[in-house]
């Protein structure tokens, strides 16, 4: 079973994805989605990808919520950034932040939600000091992003991929 | 494809999607041209990534699935990848931006703390 599906999930998400973009569920589409995850999943066992598995899903649901809130906010508050006027410019600025999570596929994860939430920009994680630098846009607006990170995304993923 | 036919409840929303997220792209492209700073320009693209493309995307798959009268899905792919790969750049030009900052020994970044070097200083 391991020796044909050595990761499940990701075949399962390749197959679903076929399906997904050829928009039918005929017997052809699925006998070639499935002969093509699961060759694409062993091209991925070379690759030797740091394997997580998610443990608990609720509170992935409550972090996507979480996520999707701040998306459309940070939306918002960007664009009055960005259309305000001319004169007064956005005091931006670097904030550091330690992370205690340690799962790799955890902290790609937070990446993406980081980029996805405009206003804030992913520079740089350092794995030695475990340390992740930003670039806050709009530290004015009163948001404490160190905390917003720490418990609004951090402790969820932990909560995840413990 | 023939002339389309889409009835007003549902042109009405795809509009305002359409106009939304065109007007989120365009506001990215403005703050491209008005942040002072390289970093406050990494800010500007991601409006684009997520706000832009989530509210076409969703405008499209409004319109399709309205005019092929069954649900539309695939689009939700390309928000998928989007929102997967955008990181990857952001990311690599974020870092090159504070590497040649600090090689250029510039006050306004934060440095490394002493003792522990970057790969690339090792390197050097």
């Amino acid at each position: 079973m391991r020796y044909w599906f050595p990761f499940p999930f990701l075949s399962l998400g390749l197959l679903l994805f076929w399906v997904l973009i050829s928009q039918s569920v005929s017997p052809g589409t699925l006998v070639l989605g499935g002969a093509l995850s699961i060759a694409l999943a062993w091209a991925m066992v070379n690759l030797g990808p740091h394997k997580s598995v998610p443990g608990r899903v609720r509170p992935l649901f409550r972090l996507a919520g979480a996520v999707l809130v701040d998306v459309v906010r940070s939306n918002i508050a960007v664009l009055r950034v960005m259309l305000g006027r001319r004169g007064k410019p956005a005091t931006s600025g670097f904030l550091t932040v330690d992370l205690t999570l340690q799962d790799e596929n955890a902290i790609a994860l937070l990446a993406c939600i980081l980029t996805a939430t405009p206003g804030t920009a992913w520079l740089e994680f350092d794995r030695t000091t475990r340390q992740l630098t930003l670039h806050i846009l709009d530290t004015a607006d009163g948001m404490d992003w160190q905390h917003i990170i720490k418990t609004r995304y951090e402790r969820p993923l932990t909560e995840i991929f413990q | 494809m023939t002339v389309l036919d889409l009835p007003a409840w549902a042109a009405i929303p795809v509009c305002l999607l359409l106009l939304l997220g065109a007007g989120n792209a365009l506001a990215g492209a403005i703050g491209l041209l008005r942040l002072k700073s390289f970093y406050a320009r990494l800010h500007a693209p991601s409006l684009m990534v997520s706000g832009a493309t989530i509210l076409i995307c969703l405008a499209s798959m409004l319109t399709f699935a309205v005019l092929q009268n069954r649900w539309v899905f695939h689009e939700l792919a390309i928000i998928a990848f989007m929102i997967i790969t955008t990181p990857v750049t952001l990311m690599l030009l974020g870092q090159a931006a504070l590497y040649r900052d600090r090689a250029e020994g510039s006050q306004e970044v934060p440095h490394k703390e002493e003792g522990l070097k970057t790969e690339a200083a090792v390197e050097e």
